[in-house]
């Protein structure tokens, strides 16, 4: 079932500098109930047929304080999710246009000109870098995937997405282009007990993530260009964080400041929303790394199969440990599983394709797919999951999705 | 005056030597300090010890009517994410709220004074930030209804769910 477009919800925005709202998600709206926290069964997840009507995914206070109460002009619409369309995909590389987006307060204009970098707090000697400072760096291109921590998090209690982009679309791959962090730093100067960087983006919220300053010397990098050509304003132009294998959220966009420290922060961002509420009530916060997964993008939810016969299976995997292993195939329910072929590229902490043929008539069959990363990792069944982590964890969910094709050719979760 | 010459000389090719060595292995010299007006025009970064929080104070009563008059018509909207209720629910059916879940009081100074409210965030008072604040958290009676917050008493209360978080060992639980 491919889609014209990505599918976005939350249709609102917010500028920098001028504040100003769309009105897409209106309290008058049947289809648009913005959820909060783990309500999930109750979310609509109809298609929706109108940008104005959109089934909500995860609460943004500011879309639904806009559209309730304050109404008025549009300034800098932008969405708030933009679900990829995965099912389309054939390449590990998304397009911009096709890119996931997740916004927390709006999409700001910058002006690349007057745009700086700070770095301060613990540090030898707080400096700025602006875009052009970025670009008198060893450049570095990199492809990596970038998963929200939310992708799937509606299917934690049951599996209610009507399609495959909606179930897994927060996961894009692209090629990016920009410094490493080290050689930035490099110029500032850590202090040596300085343990963790907060990273501030210039939206609306000043949005920020405390991150470890091991992972930011290792293989974080600031990047200034995305498959070639600048960063789209809703992708974090001029300047965003990219720390592969790290939950999309830390990716932090229109990043205007890093400021050293020796402990976390506790951000909103990371205790009211990205820590991962487990069965016993605790807590698990700064779980950064995206774990093994793997989806079947065709046949997979929202797709029908009209003839018996052939058909290729087609799906990505990735892991933000390191490069995929192997992604093994089941037919029959889990119960034996085949080895799936993978094409090249393999790469570290990037989107994997793999594809295996497979003959359809007219019975019904659930078709899994398990990724398996280099450090041994096997991706888990939703149940695992749960055993794991209870029913509220909402956060990183990679188990295995079991898409099940009725006898008539229509695909759904099983779950469902 | 030769000699001076040569002297001069070798001082500037010594000079352009040990520039060039600290551009290629040491700084490369890009990007400039960060002026007085930079770090001043940064917002002050706030942690669970205090640090970084402003001079002011405010009640719970004057957060009341700040409450009511800025706020509530957006935060008292049933599906809006929940600012209080829900303390002891973690366990069951958990309903997540400020006071419920939120591990630390300067987390939510923290939020108000930059992201609210959301047509002018970073517009309030520090006072009225405290004062915001104080009102949130007597609704579940974490300060009492005649609690005054500055930057001495909000990093000394104790939120419910203090010892609700942990750090991840970094490994994958499943």
């Amino acid at each position: 079932m491919p889609n014209a477009a990505p599918e976005a919800v939350y249709q609102t925005g917010r500028g920098g500098a001028a504040p100003g709202f769309s009105r897409a998600c209106s309290l008058r709206a049947p289809n648009c109930h913005p959820t909060f926290g783990y309500s999930t069964a109750e979310t609509s997840m109809d298609r929706p047929t109108t940008m104005t009507k959109r089934a909500a995914f995860l609460g943004v206070a500011a879309s639904f304080i806009a559209s309730s109460t304050l109404g008025g002009a549009a300034v800098g619409e932008q969405p708030e999710i933009v679900f990829s369309p995965l099912d389309r995909q054939r390449t590990i590389v998304t397009s911009a246009a096709d890119f996931f987006v997740r916004n927390h307060a709006g999409v700001p204009n910058v002006d690349r000109a007057q745009h700086r970098l700070l770095i301060d707090g613990l540090v030898t000697r707080p400096m700025t870098f602006s875009l052009d400072d970025l670009k008198r760096f060893p450049a570095v291109t990199r492809t990596h995937f970038i998963e929200c921590a939310g992708n799937g998090a509606l299917e934690w209690q049951t599996a209610t997405a009507p399609s495959v982009n909606r179930s897994h679309g927060l996961a894009s791959c692209a090629r990016f282009t920009g410094v490493a962090l080290r050689d930035i730093l490099d110029e500032v100067g850590l202090a040596s007990d300085a343990a963790w960087m907060l990273a501030e983006g210039a939206d609306a919220v000043a949005y920020d993530r405390s991150l470890p300053i091991a992972k930011l010397l290792d293989d974080a990098l600031v990047v200034y260009a995305q498959n070639d050509a600048p960063l789209r304003p809703e992708h974090g132009f001029p300047m965003r964080l990219l720390l592969p294998g790290y939950e999309g959220s830390t990716n932090v966009k229109w990043l205007r400041r890093l400021h050293a420290g020796r402990e976390p922060w506790y951000t909103r961002e990371e205790t009211a929303q990205y820590a991962e509420l487990l069965r016993d009530g605790r807590s698990r916060a700064f779980a950064f790394v995206l774990d093994a997964k793997s989806v079947i993008t065709y046949p997979a939810a929202g797709a029908v199969l009209d003839r018996h016969g052939t058909y290729e299976i087609r799906g990505f995997a990735w892991s933000g440990r390191g490069k995929i292993a192997k992604v093994e195939i089941s037919l029959d329910g889990g119960a034996s599983w085949l080895q799936a072929p993978l094409h090249d590229p393999v790469l570290s902490r990037c989107f994997t394709r793999f594809t295996y043929s497979f003959a359809w008539q007219g019975r019904a069959m659930t078709l899994r797919s398990r990724a398996t990363d280099e450090t041994g990792y096997v991706q888990p069944t939703h149940e695992r999951l749960v055993a794991a982590r209870g029913y509220f964890s909402e956060y990183h969910n990679n188990a295995i999705a079991p898409w099940q094709i009725s006898a008539d050719g229509h695909v759904s979760d099983s779950r469902g | 005056m030769v000699r001076a010459r040569v002297a001069l000389v070798t001082v500037v090719a010594v000079a352009l030597v040990a520039c060039s060595n600290a551009a290629t292995n040491e700084h490369r010299d890009i990007g400039r300090d960060a002026t007085p007006s930079e770090l001043a025009a940064a917002r002050a970064v706030i942690s669970p010890s205090g640090e970084g929080l402003p001079a002011g104070r405010g009640s719970v009563r004057e957060g009341q009517e700040l409450y009511e008059t800025r706020c509530a018509n957006c935060h008292d909207v049933p599906a809006f994410p929940k600012l209080w209720g829900g303390v002891g629910s973690l366990e069951r059916v958990p309903q997540k709220s400020v006071t419920s879940y939120w591990p630390y009081a300067t987390t939510l100074y923290d939020y108000i004074a930059r992201a609210m409210p959301p047509r002018a965030p970073g517009s309030l008072h520090p006072s009225d930030v405290y004062a915001l604040t104080a009102y949130i958290l007597a609704q579940d009676g974490i300060v009492a209804a005649d609690e005054t917050l500055d930057a001495k008493t909000l990093p000394r209360v104790q939120m419910p769910n203090r010892r609700g978080f942990f750090t991840s060992d970094g490994k994958p639980d499943t």
